[in-house]
């Protein structure tokens, strides 16, 4: 559309006119966005605009809605179409993990928090899970905290620490795409600033999009930001470009807080 | 200093003041109404227990050693004989111990009588009941949750849907002895079983080819068929307890369960029924406490008035646990008090069954409770 696309040759999701609706309530209207492989982007805009709908479309977890549909459009994931008939959103799920807004471990052990993933794959080798696990609670910076108590109850963590074991369990089923759906959202700023540092450090492997309210968190973490009102993608473009030079006059009375 | 002292203590000043008005003593005309109600309740409660303690544990504890009545709970029914002497001293003894006592005491008789059921214990009846529930557990909580799970994480919300829960629901309304009817005509009369030798009154029997036939004549009065009629009774509590525990488990557990690539089947057995398991047990054992109380459905379907022997020691040995009609408490209360001349003989024996058979009711009450306890400790969120 007359939307400025920022376009990569190098996009790992790609989404074309793209429709959604909940119903007759028509949540998304003809998106067309590019997200580039290892880089952060960051979906922000005010409450309803659609942000975290067109998120749960990466991992198909609006399946899980009766009413959801797809009224038109595609999304493809390294140029395989995800909405395909033959494509199985168990598989997809796998390489697309996600982080959800309240932090949600279950109340297990930390281990099994971690290895739950693994589980449900099937894996059942000891030493694989074992060591699957403190890679990914590595990765998400958790493992020096909890290596002395990972059979204890993972609802004993701080909140923050509660966000990074949720993160290192969608990293233990090693997915391409990493989804977070305002992470921060119920945390403080040290347990946020957390967060954001290691959002920063997954990049380099994984291919991020994380939806926030947070303007500042935006700045700080996201390489391109899109800037979504009233289910349309008003504006994408790299964060520092969107922040000082807005090419919409809507995305700068948003960042200006004069809307939303 | 005083002056503003004194202004706020004149009435008529003070605008914080108390309005006198008719309100407050209705208010406290309601209060005090809803809290007799309360405490009527309470007293009934107090009183029937009081009265089933005060006239049933002497029949089962005693104040002399060994306290404990151990053959009113491990002897099965039996008439009881009593002998009165012409000194008028009574004897109470077994059939078989009749004769022995009117041997000794010859010419010295002046009168016998004989109570039904009223002698021996009362284990034929707690043996029986503890099969009926152990069977109606089984089946009610198999069918009940299968079908919870059905409908809250499985069906597509709609009218047949709206009409299944319908359904469900006007079962609870259903009474109790039309259960009985319902048991007796589909389990005791026509359910499929296994057999060599079809019935005559087989509804249907299909050849299995290596001389056995399914056939279409019912379980008989037994256990089987007392215990499924019995769940049936329980299943509309059973199935809309657990829809509810089910419903409770936060959707984001289901959310991210699928997230990390869990199948929806997986999703379920991993992450939803172990939390929402506490709470189907907990209702589901108060319900159960229930049909272990019910008279009617098991009246035309397993239990018998009398029976000298244990389940398994007929003919059809350890299988007779399934296959045998019983005794059963609730039953056994209702022949003593109802089905055989009243006297203190028959009034014991009636209340020390209603006693024990209230224990038994409470210990699996404060079950429920101690269960619900440590699961809840174990899984909260």
């Amino acid at each position: 559309m007359n939307a400025p696309a920022l376009s990569s040759p190098d996009a790992f999701l790609k989404v074309r006119n793209f429709d959604f609706a909940y119903g007759d309530n028509h949540v998304l209207h003809n998106i067309n966005l590019d997200i580039p492989r290892n880089e952060v982007t960051a979906f922000i805009g005010p409450s309803g605009c659609g942000k975290s709908t067109l998120l749960r479309c990466f991992n198909r977890i609006n399946d899980l809605v009766d009413v959801a549909r797809i009224k038109n459009g595609t999304i493809t994931l390294d140029g395989v179409d995800i909405n395909h008939r033959d494509i199985d959103p168990i598989a997809l799920r796998r390489s697309v993990g996600m982080v959800f807004q309240k932090y949600n471990p279950f109340p297990r052990s930390i281990f099994e928090n971690a290895a739950y993933g693994l589980d449900v794959a099937g894996i059942k080798n000891k030493k694989v899970v074992a060591e699957t696990v403190e890679h990914s609670l590595r990765a998400a910076t958790l493992w020096e905290e909890v290596k002395d108590r990972l059979h204890e109850s993972a609802l004993g963590l701080s909140g923050g620490q509660q966000q990074r074991l949720c993160i290192a369990r969608a990293l233990a089923v090693k997915p391409q795409v990493v989804l977070m759906d305002e992470p921060c959202s119920a945390l403080d700023p040290i347990a946020t600033a957390k967060i954001e540092e290691l959002v920063l450090q997954l990049r380099e492997k994984y291919t991020i999009v994380i939806v926030t309210h947070n303007m500042e968190q935006a700045r700080r973490v996201a390489d391109t930001t899109a800037f979504f009102l009233l289910g349309k993608l008003i504006e994408h473009a790299p964060t520092s470009e969107i922040f000082h030079n807005p090419a919409k006059p809507e995305t700068e009375r948003y960042i200006s807080g004069q809307m939303g | 200093m005083q002056t503003p002292a004194q202004d706020t203590a004149t009435p008529g000043t003070n605008p914080f003041a108390k309005q006198k008005s008719h309100r407050e003593t209705k208010e406290s005309l309601i209060k005090w109404t809803l809290r007799s109600a309360t405490y009527v309740i309470l007293i009934i409660t107090a009183s029937i227990f009081t009265h089933i303690f005060i006239r049933g544990a002497p029949v089962v504890f005693s104040l002399t050693p060994p306290f404990i009545n151990t053959s009113f709970l491990t002897k099965l029914p039996e008439t009881l004989h009593v002998l009165e002497d012409k000194q008028g001293k009574k004897y109470e003894t077994t059939p078989t111990g009749v004769d022995v006592i009117k041997k000794q005491l010859g010419d010295n008789l002046r009168n016998e009588k004989t109570i039904s059921y009223s002698g021996g214990g009362i284990l034929g009846p707690i043996v029986g009941t503890i099969l009926l529930v152990g069977v109606c557990v089984v089946v009610a909580l198999g069918l009940g949750i299968a079908s919870a799970i059905y409908l809250s994480e499985y069906a597509k919300q709609g009218k047949f849907i709206e009409m299944a829960r319908l359904a469900i629901l006007n079962l609870s309304g259903v009474p109790s002895v039309v259960f009985g009817l319902f048991g007796l005509g589909m389990f005791v009369l026509s359910a499929p079983k296994i057999t060599s030798h079809p019935l005559d009154r087989s509804l249907l029997a299909i050849p299995l080819g290596f001389g056995e036939y399914i056939s279409f004549e019912g379980w008989d009065t037994s256990v089987l068929a007392g215990g499924f009629t019995l769940a049936f009774v329980i299943l509309p509590v059973v199935i809309t307890a657990s829809e509810e525990c089910l419903k409770a488990v936060p959707q984001g557990f289901r959310e991210t369960s699928l997230a990390l690539g869990a199948t929806k089947w997986q999703t379920i057995w991993k992450c939803v029924l172990p939390f929402a398991m506490p709470g189907i047990l907990t209702s589901s054992i108060l319900g159960i406490a229930r049909a272990a109380g019910e008279t009617a459905p098991i009246m035309f379907t397993a239990a018998l008035a009398f029976k000298d022997k244990l389940p398994w020691q007929g003919d059809t040995g350890i299988m007779g646990i399934f296959t045998q009609s019983v005794q059963a408490l609730p039953y056994h209360i209702y022949t003593l008090s109802a089905r055989i001349p009243q006297n203190e003989y028959s009034e014991r024996a009636q209340y020390g069954s209603v006693f024990v058979f209230l224990v038994l009711v409470m210990s699996l009450a404060g079950a429920s409770v101690i269960l619900r306890r440590k699961l809840r400790a174990k899984y909260k969120w």
